[in-house]
């Protein structure tokens, strides 16, 4: 007897939304969140635009110690996972610590942290070699961000596998997929699951300036992130957080959980191309997302919304079409498909989780989020795309997709747990 | 000998090994090494180390890139890339697989690393606070990031199948392998699998030594000693080794030249939070893998020790050792003190040196620690390699934060 | 502003992005593809950034992705805008 594993608790921290209220409504509203970086001076670089967190730690309850000990984006995490501990209703106390794990993902984990320590250690760059004398006592911690899942535990007393899934952009997705193995196999019973990337800082800002995969839209922040419009040049660079708690299915029936969405598949596939280019003919992610219907037991009729990866770069998003088409067939062209990088920017390892969260949230309210900022097509992609405007629409099994550097493509399919074969 | 477990699901064995360690480059160089205490710690010679408390380090010496990678990938890779992509190459090449040998879908990667390409982004920083953002390379945007392994292995042997990355800091070489393990009993045939660090760079280098666990000393032979009474820290190194991870059945299939060994039990556990008063894992870890592998404690011939060289570490580690098999109940060592802690790489060096001591029957002693204290109550090998038959080893490793994870490896014949 | 060549071109391609085993860089590859020479378009974006800093023209995105050869690359590098002119 297969184990099932269910969705039931929600944290994020997202760019115009901290908490899932903020966070859904700036999605169903279709409103955007991508701004003029404001977390240091982007005049020097190319694009200039991000999607950034209003996150006031001292007001989410971190102790100025804590603050001092944990990168940004481990705080997002911490913040997120207290949310969903508290949303589902879960006593971490009463379970056994031994039976909850902690699968967390990052792709660039401490780069904050380590940019601000960088410019400490070397005087701005100047040096090569480095001044210990001006080490800061948690720059290991920096160096190596196994304390990120590490915090997490902490947080919740989890005693069982706790890792970090660092996949480059489909760590979101990934590490909740580790997270529903775990309590598949039998290893434990809860795993607080996502991921967190804060990489709002000159070194990642700048890599990507260098491979132009960002936008350089620069004088109109609030329009730049364009999935899948004719238009389109790039990302949008954006920081934010989403952890699950996700439980075995009947031991949350029993103690009358709500349910979010059960996480019927999840696979993963490399294209082995290329680190940073993708084949046009979108083969893996449509193996990937084969694999995810499969592991389902679900038919590709069945998906009722598509949450694209939907980058925004002119090649992911005619990828992605064509792995859709290649995976769903005619069902592509009938099932609405929608990015919600349009609005809340593109946060490299964090965003597969946001966009599980927007999953489940599409499932709990039959409201398919837009896609922002679609004014005029592309002709290479010609799926239904919800410009836009969210639509309402019966939402029971959803397909989300990822896809990153060094060629990782994942699927996963969430669904009401009613529609399980 | 079928392969088949009690369950009636195939084994998952390994059928091919690499190792990219100081002082012993190559899985035959590394094994000498071990077997023969030639040690690859050294004072670090990359920059001039002077001026920092902590000297000594395991440096590879005679790693040439360009004789071992193609010169497209070389501008674009740091180098713990170049060690994780030769390593893979060679493990491939010793399994007797090539790109084509099964379909590529079939073939995955699940790679550590705790540091990333740490000096590769060192440099690039450098170039962007010195020079300005134009002086970034494009490399950047994947040299640095923790799965630049996993997508660089597969782009070059055309291995298509699931892939993944894991951070657990020491214990994530294992957890990889762990993962491996899993991913080939889900139906993929074949997983490359492993894990590789290297930090030294100046920052990486100060960055390790922020740590408070990396030894002062400046004598090679006494710098590295763990559960010696006078243990001092541990000595950072580099490099790491690659596993082919594959299905016995599909192995069977394919005519694969040798087994080494199953991987017949994993388990992984964290460490209850600071303060708790709650035991710390690694027994439980211990006991959760030897369960997986339906073994007994008396069933263990040897256990690799995690070894951390830190009093406290190894006061614990010894504790969880003894209350699991008994007061020197079971030999224990620890062939990393031939190369120092390479991280993400020591978990399955460490796996590879059970492995072969399975095939050699003959367990190594441990480099340089000569004193143990009594109240360990371990039976710690030291001074000479101690031949005795190895059926099944038990290999530990422990993460800092508090990462437990635990392999049993068993003989072929098991 | 200087004049790039073709051995400038080549030194540079080596120094961005090494050389593919088995293609000899060293004949007449002027009008061989770059895809040919085992280049790829990250490559060809690092070589580009490279011109850019040492020769100090400013080359836009779209042309550089146009640049099938490395006659194509030389051309439009000898005839672009120094960077200090826009």
């Amino acid at each position: 007897m297969t184990r099932r594993v269910v969705i039931t608790g929600i944290g994020v921290r997202t760019p115009g939304g901290l908490g899932t209220k903020a966070f859904w409504s700036l999605l169903s509203e279709g409103r955007t969140a991508t701004r003029r970086i404001s977390r240091f001076d982007p005049s020097p670089f190319r694009s200039r635009i991000a999607g950034e967190v209003d996150f006031d730690a001292e007001a989410e309850g971190f102790s100025p110690r804590e603050v001092r000990r944990m990168d940004r984006a481990t705080q997002f995490a911490v913040a997120c996972t207290r949310d969903a501990v508290a949303d589902s209703g879960l006593e971490t106390t009463a379970l056994d610590p031994a039976r909850i794990g902690v699968s967390l993902g990052s792709a660039v984990a401490s780069a904050t942290s380590l940019e601000r320590e960088y410019l400490v250690l070397s005087d701005s760059g100047r040096q090569w070699l480095v001044d210990d004398g001006f080490l800061s006592p948690h720059m290991a911690d920096y160096l190596s961000p196994g304390v990120m899942p590490a915090e997490v535990a902490w947080s919740v007393g989890a005693e069982g596998p706790v890792t970090m899934v660092s996949d480059g952009c489909t760590s979101g997705l990934d590490a909740v997929g580790h997270g529903v193995q775990l309590i598949r196999e039998g290893t434990v019973d809860v795993v607080l699951a996502g991921a967190s990337d804060t990489p709002v800082s000159p070194i990642v800002v700048a890599c990507f300036d260098a491979i132009k995969a960002t936008t350089p839209r620069n004088d109109d922040p609030e329009h730049a992130s364009r999935p899948f419009d004719g238009s389109r040049n790039g990302f949008v660079l954006a920081e934010g957080a989403a952890m699950f708690v996700l439980e075995e299915y009947e031991a949350a029936r029993a103690r009358g959980a709500q349910i979010y969405a059960e996480v019927g598949g999840f696979a993963t596939r490399c294209n082995a191309y290329h680190m940073t280019g993708l084949k046009t003919d979108g083969r893996e992610m449509a193996e990937a997302i084969r694999a995810a219907l499969d592991e389902a037991r679900l038919d590709r009729t069945a998906v009722d919304y598509v949450n694209a990866h939907g980058s925004g770069t002119k090649q992911n998003d005619r990828h992605e079409t064509a792995a859709l088409k290649r995976s769903l067939g005619a069902h592509a062209y009938d099932v609405p498909v929608s990015s919600i990088k349009s609005m809340v920017g593109h946060s490299l390892g964090a965003i597969g989780s946001i966009e599980i969260a927007a999953c489940a949230l599409a499932i709990r309210t039959n409201v398919v989020p837009p896609t922002a900022n679609l004014h005029t097509p592309d002709p290479e992609c010609d799926l239904d795309y919800v410009p836009l405007t969210a639509r309402d629409k019966q939402v029971d099994t959803v397909l989300s997709v990822g896809s990153g550097f060094g060629g990782f493509q994942s699927a996963m399919v969430l669904h009401r747990p009613e529609v399980a074969a | 000998m079928n392969g088949r477990t009690d369950s009636g699901a195939d084994a998952v064995v390994v059928t091919g090994v690499s190792v990219v360690a100081p002082g012993g480059l190559g899985t035959e160089e590394y094994w000498k090494s071990v077997l023969t205490g030639r040690s690859g710690i050294g004072e670090l010679t990359r920059f001039d180390v002077t001026r920092y408390p902590a000297r000594l380090a395991g440096q590879i010496r005679d790693f040439e890139a360009a004789d071992h990678l193609p010169s497209r990938l070389l501008p674009q890779t740091d180098v713990s890339t170049r060690y994780a992509l030769a390593a893979a190459a060679w493990a491939l090449a010793d399994a007797g697989v090539a790109a084509g040998t099964l379909p590529d879908y079939d073939m995955g990667v699940v790679t550590s690393t705790s540091q990333g390409g740490f000096e590769f982004t060192h440099r690039e920083f450098n170039k962007l606070w010195s020079k300005g953002p134009q002086h970034v390379s494009v490399y950047e945007s994947f040299a640095w990031f923790y799965a630049v392994n996993t997508g660089q292995i597969s782009i070059r042997h055309g291995m298509r199948g699931p892939s993944a990355a894991l951070v657990a800091e020491q214990a994530g070489g294992l957890d990889a392998v762990g993962h491996a393990r899993r991913t080939v009993r889900r139906g993929t045939r074949l997983v490359l699998s492993g894990g590789v660090d290297s930090a030294f760079d100046p920052w990486g280098w100060v960055a390790q030594s922020a740590s408070g666990r990396v030894t002062t000393a400046t004598d090679p032979e006494r710098a590295y000693l763990p559960f010696d009474t006078a243990a001092s820290g541990h000595v950072p190194a580099e490099g790491g080794a690659i596993l082919v991870v594959e299905d016995a059945g599909s192995a069977r299939l394919r005519g694969a030249e040798r087994i080494y060994g199953t991987l017949a039990g994993y388990a992984s556990t964290f460490d209850p939070r600071p303060g708790s008063g709650r035991p710390p894992g690694l027994r439980r870890t211990a006991e959760l893998a030897l369960a997986d592998a339906g073994l007994a404690p008396g069933d263990v011939d040897v256990v690799f020790a995690d070894a951390a060289g830190v009093p406290e570490l190894d006061r614990a580690e010894a504790a969880a050792i003894s209350g699991l098999f008994g007061p020197n109940a079971v030999p224990v060592t620890a062939p990393k003190s031939v190369t120092g802690r390479m991280y993400a790489g020591g978990g399955p060096a460490d796996l590879v040196a059970a492995l072969l001591a399975v095939r050699d029957s003959v367990v190594p002693a441990t480099a340089h620690t000569t004193s143990v204290p009594a109240g360990y109550g371990i039976d710690l090998v030291l001074g000479e390699p101690r031949a005795l038959p190895v059926r099944a080893a038990l290999v530990l490793a422990r993460g800092r934060w508090g990462f437990n994870s635990a392999v049993v490896v068993t003989g072929p014949t098991r | 502003m200087a004049h790039i060549q073709i051995d400038d071109l080549r030194r540079i391609l080596v120094a961005c992005a090494g050389e593919d085993d088995g293609i000899d860089l060293s004949g007449d590859i002027l009008d061989t593809s770059f895809g040919d020479l085992g280049y790829d378009s990250l490559a060809l974006m690092e070589t580009a950034a490279r011109i850019e800093r040492d020769y100090g023209v400013a080359l836009a995105d779209d042309v550089i992705a146009d640049a099938r050869t490395p006659r194509d690359l030389l051309d439009l590098v000898n005839r672009a805008v120094p960077a200090d002119a826009r």
